[in-house]
């Protein structure tokens, strides 16, 4: 694989040399303007090396054979990222989507977010964030086919179109992309001002229920994981992880561990220590058989009760970072009221729990390193490597393979499971595959924060709130990680997220947030803040529709202004599909709530029934307005999805900690919901011509609250903290 | 070295007595379609048949396996029932991540090969020891139904 830096003509003439395969490299406006004659990355070689200059797009290639190659910027983790990227390149560039293949992205500017610069998959934004730069990439490689169709031809360009891969002329011309290549990529791009892109109604295939490009690996077990690679000579390694938040490793007696038939070495590491074997299972029975005399840390108390009480007792003092204030919510709640209010709403520590145990290998080489990973956040874990390994970012190359689920684990700030690996590889100089077992997996990894939230209302004569307060208490997600420029006056925006933009027509409101800290480590997880701020508000405002003797489908309505056109139009189509106020079976009863998080509005009614002192949730009516509709079906598996993600989290996900050490292992102390328990899920889409939304993540916040909205119509019993299901009994 | 029986092939392979029979497919032999997501039998990731059971190879110790037919992912596209599954799988688009579909095909085969046209209850039964964090339980459902609709066409 070739790493040069090249110009642009040189590296297509090279890749031309190379293997008979063409690349047509497509500079993107972005790109012309910070430098026309950028040197561009080579994205034909999986290991490609950044420019590190200008960024450039290159996204397509096109070989002799016809095959169209997609250069993928985004990880596949199952939001269906391969073919909705796919889409919008296939229907500009005018090719059969059968033709797409993809090939993931080295790291390298030209795959950076346009906003955020760096490449990960993350916050629901992969397909609005290349709804542009995708199409026009499809379109500027046709348009250079087509201009080497016409100058064969010694045509006008604009007598020629493009159909299924070839570009036709009059008189039965036609050539197919792969004839076309090499002329086309002697060409140099369009001018972007020139290219145009198709209107929405003569889209073929963005808009259309799409078949997942890569499932027929996913069921043949072909499909490579990142614990699926496998190097000549590769080792196989596993830590012993700190038993409890900080603790260190003193005293280290390795004798038996290295007799372990298979193992290799033991080495210290800043994770723990690594136990190298021939093979995964002589590590973890060379790892049992380590004997360490752990060093306790001062964070080793860490009792998540008390942290609890803590929260309780901050909740009830001012809180100085403000995030929203209308009007004067403290002096209405102090007597302008008919009616007052008060709740606390509580959600735990969680774990990603993803079904691939987290894991990364790592080749250190004298001159460079190579890491192979199911990531989420590609530029960080090269730059991470790069310190690790002593090396500069331009030697360390990040292969993405599949992700067996992310959720947010796999977007590491500090790419914990990729360093490790790194630091093991440079110390045994040799390829080695750092496996996490699923204890590993919730001991020794990251969580969604604990939150608590303090809710007051005082409601009006005629029933509606006139005035809302909501306390947040917890960690700040971002401190500390490279997105911490996003924290703004002391604010972490994922603390608030869902909270601030109360979206309910009330006079006073004031939404304030005491930043804690805390010895444990915490990430976003799928949909960050909303997860907690949807739940808190979408119960409450149950609560307060409760109050006021008012449905709460009605007093919702009442509640949202000529401003939240999507949202009353989510309600509307909600209460409809739904049938809101219909008949249930005895025992049964519905409860609704209505989210917006990450672009996007969702709508969600649980009908849930108590069986056997528990809840069980037959049906779920989900509604979401994610703009533009790329792929129908994909947006409906993603809201299956994350209902049912959130659905496990809102029953039974809780890590709690004592004395500092995490009280969950597997699944059997960490339940996630099953076959018999997932309710049927019914997806609607709302029509819209607008720019496409998240969709990964928008399905999850309303989940929970819908839940419990359900629970407390059907036995006045009002939950307020999660999880609903703790020792097989349920909990309000 | 033990001699094991892998999709109606005999294979030799070296490995201590205890490993667990998802190791040595996976690290021994390179056949990486059979996952790990637990290791202790709660998840069903690493679901192979061995004598036709759909078992779970993370707690089976290579030297259970020893005398058995053991069929994994990459040996069930060899039957008409496992070609079935999949292209049910295909069709209703059950894969998301596709971690756990390995191991949810095999116990969906194995289903399927005791109970020709399983029930609601009867999938609940068989496929609730498989757990698929991307929740594509209703799609697995479906699709079980459907390859069982295939195969019953195909006996007729």
């Amino acid at each position: 694989m070739s790493e040069s830096l090249a110009s642009r003509r040189d590296f297509l003439r090279s890749a031309a040399g190379a293997g008979g395969g063409l690349m047509l490299a497509l500079a993107l406006p972005q790109a012309n303007r910070l430098s026309a004659a950028a040197p561009i990355v080579d994205a034909a070689s999986s290991a490609g090396a950044p420019p590190g200059g200008a960024p450039v797009n290159a996204f397509v290639k096109i070989s002799r054979d016809d095959r169209v190659t997609l250069i993928m910027p985004k990880s596949e983790m199952g939001q269906g990222v391969y073919t909705g990227l796919s889409q919008l390149l296939a229907e500009e560039l005018g090719c059969d989507l059968a033709a797409v293949r993809v090939e993931t992205a080295p790291v390298a500017p030209a795959y950076n977010h346009p906003v955020f610069p760096m490449q990960f998959t993350g916050g629901s934004m992969s397909i609005s964030s290349c709804w542009t730069s995708m199409r026009l990439a499809g379109a500027s490689a046709r348009m250079m086919l087509v201009r080497a169709a016409a100058d064969r031809w010694q045509i006008a360009a604009d007598a020629c179109w493009v159909e299924h891969g070839a570009v036709h002329g009059p008189g039965r011309r036609r050539a197919t992309f792969g004839v076309l290549a090499d002329a086309a990529g002697r060409l140099s791009p369009p001018d972007p001002a020139t290219v145009t892109l198709k209107p929405r109604d003569q889209f073929t295939v963005i808009g259309q229920s799409i078949k997942r490009i890569e499932a027929a690996e996913k069921v043949n077990g072909s499909g490579i994981f990142g614990l699926d690679v496998r190097l000549p000579g590769m080792l196989r390694a596993v830590l012993v992880r700190p038993p409890a938040l900080g603790s260190l490793p003193g005293r280290i007696d390795d004798t038996t561990a290295r007799a372990v038939p298979g193992v290799v070495d033991v080495k210290v590491l800043k994770a723990g220590v690594a136990v190298v074997a021939r093979n995964t299972h002589a590590a973890r029975q060379g790892r049992d058989a380590l004997k360490i005399d752990w060093q306790a840390a001062p964070e080793a108390v860490l009792d998540t009760e008390r942290l609890r009480a803590e929260y309780r007792r901050l909740s009830l003092t001012e809180a100085a970072l403000v995030a929203r204030n209308d009007g004067d919510a403290a002096a209405m709640l102090r007597g302008g009221g008919a009616k007052s209010l008060e709740a606390f709403y509580e959600v735990p520590y969680l774990s990603h729990a993803p079904m691939e145990p987290m894991n990364c290998v790592a080749d250190r080489r004298p001159d460079r390193c190579d890491v192979w990973a199911g990531t989420q956040m590609q530029s960080l874990d090269r730059a991470a490597a790069a310190e690790v390994a002593g090396l500069a970012p331009e030697q360390v190359f990040i292969h993405t393979t599949l992700l067996g689920g992310g959720f947010g684990r796999r977007a590491n700030p500090v790419s914990d499971f990729v360093r490790e690996a790194v630091e093991l590889s440079n110390a045994i100089k040799a390829p080695v595959q750092v496996v996490w077992t699923r204890e590993d997996d919730m001991h020794g990894g990251w969580y969604r924060p604990l939150w608590l939230n303090r809710l007051r209302a005082a409601l009006g004569t005629d029933g509606r709130p006139v005035a809302w307060h909501h306390t947040v208490v917890g960690q700040s997600i971002m401190a500390g990680t490279p997105m911490q420029g996003m924290i703004k006056d002391g604010i972490d925006p994922a603390s608030v997220e869902g909270a601030a933009e109360l979206p309910y027509t009330i006079p006073n409101v004031r939404v304030d947030l005491h930043t804690t800290s805390a010895p444990v480590r915490v990430q976003w997880w799928r949909s960050v803040g909303h997860s907690n701020t949807a739940f808190a508000v979408e119960s409450f405002i149950d609560e307060c529709a409760f109050a006021a003797s008012v449905d709460p489908l009605d007093y919702r309505r009442s509640l949202l202004g000529d401003a939240q056109k999507r949202r009353r139009a989510v309600l509307e189509t909600l209460a409809e599909k739904a049938a809101w106020g219909r008949t249930l079976p005895a025992g049964r009863a519905c409860g609704m709530a209505i989210h917006e998080s990450f672009g996007s509005v969702v709508g969600e009614v649980a009908e849930v029934s108590m069986e056997g002192g528990l809840p069980r949730i037959h049906r779920v009516v989900a509604v979401i307005d994610c703009g533009f509709a790329v792929n129908p079906r994909m947006i409906e598996a993603q809201l299956e999805s994350a209902i049912n993600y959130g659905l496990s989290a809102a029953l039974y996900g809780e890590i709690t900690f004592a004395e500092g050490k995490p009280q969950q292992a597997n699944f059997d102390t960490y339940p996630v919901i099953r076959m018999s328990e997932a309710p049927v899920v019914e997806a609607h889409i709302v029509p819209s011509t607008e720019s496409p939304s998240g969709v990964g993540e928008p399905g999850l916040p309303p989940i929970a609250p819908a839940v419990c909205n359900a629970i407390f119509a059907l036995t006045q019993t009002r939950a307020r903290r999660l999880p609903l299901i703790r020792g097989g009994r349920f909990t309000a | 070295m033990q001699k094991l029986d892998i999709n109606g092939k005999i294979i030799a392979v070296d490995a201590v007595p205890d490993m667990p029979l998802l190791w040595v497919l996976r690290d021994v032999l390179d056949m990486t379609g059979t996952k790990f997501g637990c290791g202790a039998a709660l998840c069903g990731a690493c679901t192979v048949h061995v004598d036709g059971a759909a078992t779970r190879s993370c707690v089976l110790p290579v030297s259970a396996a020893v005398g058995r037919k053991i069929v994994t992912i990459e040996g069930v596209s060899a039957t008409r029932s496992g070609r079935a599954v999949q292209a049910a799988w295909i069709a209703a688009d059950v894969p998301q991540c596709g971690y756990c579909q390995s191991g949810q095909i095999m116990s969906a085969v194995s289903l399927l090969a005791k109970i020709k046209a399983p029930t609601d209850t009867d999938i609940d039964r068989a496929m609730s020891g498989n757990i698929c964090r991307c929740g594509a339980y209703n799609r697995i459902r479906s699709a079980i139904h459907q390859a069982a609709a295939t195969i019953g066409k195909v006996h007729e």
